[in-house]
């Protein structure tokens, strides 16, 4: 660890204000060390969205390394740092993530952890799986976010139109006609969402696919 | 993935049940229950109506200080849910109930429910203006709920109050000011008071900028959608903040334009 970087750290833990924490938490983020991470995630748990939003950018920058850190660690954290760490998690789109990102958008109990994994799996870079195991992975995704379009707070319905619009254009050539499931659902929840907010997500979904 | 509805005391609720639970007078734990489970569950038959105005006279359920009505505030609560006009004449009798909390709670029911019936009622509890909006001594909360007075008579559309709420903007209490912004804006469409409330999104003060978030996703302010998204708060509020923006520009314009586009690309970004 360099000497910046234990000073920058060391700032963190001593800030003693809201707003000292979040100008301290900016510049660990933005020193781009692997070194901090364990800092960075720590903030997740500090019950501070302003500084929890600085550090989701710092471990989103820092990338894979971060997957690495937060996927050995995520049992342990509080409600609201768990919904912060799968934000990054779907964020950064890496493999190593999915089993925890579909179970997080079926099961989890806090609606904004649903709502952060269903978005992130539509974005997840399956390019990183070794070839055989892509289709599998793409399947289970689909099928999980199929599911996750029923599901009753509208905000994770939008995540999972979000989700699937992304999933779309990743399976299309591969696997049209899974990804043609996606859009009859799309067309059956413009019929039967009572919230508008969803239908016109489902409605921009539909435009962006036909182009 | 919905949950499953259990009483307190581990039974599963109907509608027939909750009913009952709500008329008798034996356990008040499940009289208060069964209010709020009525509104939850937006539950609009007659009978249930019937039961929750019988329980704005409520006398049983008092609160420790024996000026509250917890059962009353829950019952007015669970009204404002069930969309009957039945219930606006009742509602209107709890706006001079000498429980603070239960006229806050009418105020929001009946701006809920829509019927510019109340207008005068609720004009009436903002007499003496700003002067007379001062705290109750020894209680956590001003001798009026001035903030949800301010916020229905502007969701419905007392443009005769315009000149009473105006001077609210100058309260010492920042939220009586954010009330009055929003109250304004909705009553007037001048962009003066969307802005007093886009100022607020960068309060230092959390709860504030949260309590801001909410006032703009209320009144659809949709110039405001940038600075919303890139507010310091949690990402869910933010998202229903221009989920208000975004069914505001839907109402009037079902098709998806530029702005309603825009909007939704910021909420995909705060998912």
């Amino acid at each position: 660890m360099s000497n910046t970087t234990a000073k920058l750290i060391e700032a963190v833990e001593k800030a003693d204000s809201a707003v000292g924490l979040l100008q301290a938490v900016k510049a660990l983020a933005a020193a781009k060390d692997e070194s901090a991470i364990p800092t960075l995630i720590a903030v997740l748990g500090y019950n501070n969205p302003g500084a929890a939003v600085a550090a989701v950018d710092g471990l989103i920058e820092l990338g894979e390394t971060s997957v690495t850190h937060l996927l050995q660690q995520i049992d342990g954290y509080n409600y609201g740092a768990r919904a912060w760490a799968i934000r990054v998690l779907a964020c950064i789109g890496d493999p190593r993530a999915i089993e925890l990102l579909i179970n997080a958008a079926m099961n989890d109990f806090s609606l904004s952890v649903r709502r952060a994994a269903a978005k992130g799996l539509g974005s997840i870079r399956f390019s990183l799986l070794e070839t055989e195991k892509v289709a599998v992975a793409q399947i289970q995704v689909l099928k999980t976010l199929l599911a996750v379009t029923q599901d009753g707070e509208w905000v994770v319905r939008y995540a999972a139109v979000v989700g699937l619009e992304s999933l779309y254009k990743a399976i299309v050539e591969t696997h049209p006609e899974s990804a043609l499931e996606i859009k009859t659902k799309f067309k059956q929840m413009l019929d039967t969402d009572t919230e508008i907010a969803v239908s016109a997500r489902v409605k921009l979904a539909l435009d962006t696919l036909a182009k | 993935m919905q949950e499953l509805e259990i009483t307190p005391e581990g039974e599963a609720l109907t509608q027939e049940k909750a009913i009952a639970n709500l008329q008798q007078t034996a356990d008040l734990g499940q009289r208060y229950y069964a209010a709020w489970w009525l509104g939850k569950n937006r539950i609009n038959s007659p009978q249930a109506i019937d039961a929750l105005i019988a329980a704005l006279e409520d006398t049983c359920d008092r609160s420790p200080d024996a000026q509250g009505y917890p059962l009353r505030r829950n019952a007015a609560v669970a009204l404002g849910k069930l969309n009957d006009k039945k219930a606006v004449a009742p509602l209107i009798n709890c706006l001079d109930s000498e429980d603070y909390y239960l006229r806050e709670k009418a105020a929001q029911a009946l701006e809920m429910l829509g019927d510019k019936a109340a207008i005068p009622y609720l004009i009436k509890l903002l007499d003496g203006g700003v002067t007379a909006a001062i705290q109750v001594p020894g209680k956590p909360h001003l001798i009026q709920p001035y903030e949800a007075i301010i916020e229905a008579l502007g969701t419905l559309e007392a443009t005769e109050a315009i000149s009473l709420i105006e001077p609210f903007k100058e309260h010492p209490l920042p939220k009586v000011q954010y009330a009055a912004a929003r109250a304004m804006y909705q009553l007037t469409r001048n962009a003066v008071y969307g802005e007093i409330l886009v100022t607020a999104l960068k309060n230092k003060e959390l709860q504030l900028r949260r309590s801001a978030l909410i006032d703009l996703g209320a009144i659809g302010y949709t110039q405001a959608a940038e600075a919303i998204a890139s507010t310091l708060a949690e990402n869910s509020l933010k998202l229903i903040s221009l989920k208000g923006l975004l069914e505001y520009e839907l109402r009037n314009q079902p098709n998806l334009s530029e702005p309603i586009i825009h909007i939704m690309q910021l909420m995909d970004r705060l998912l």
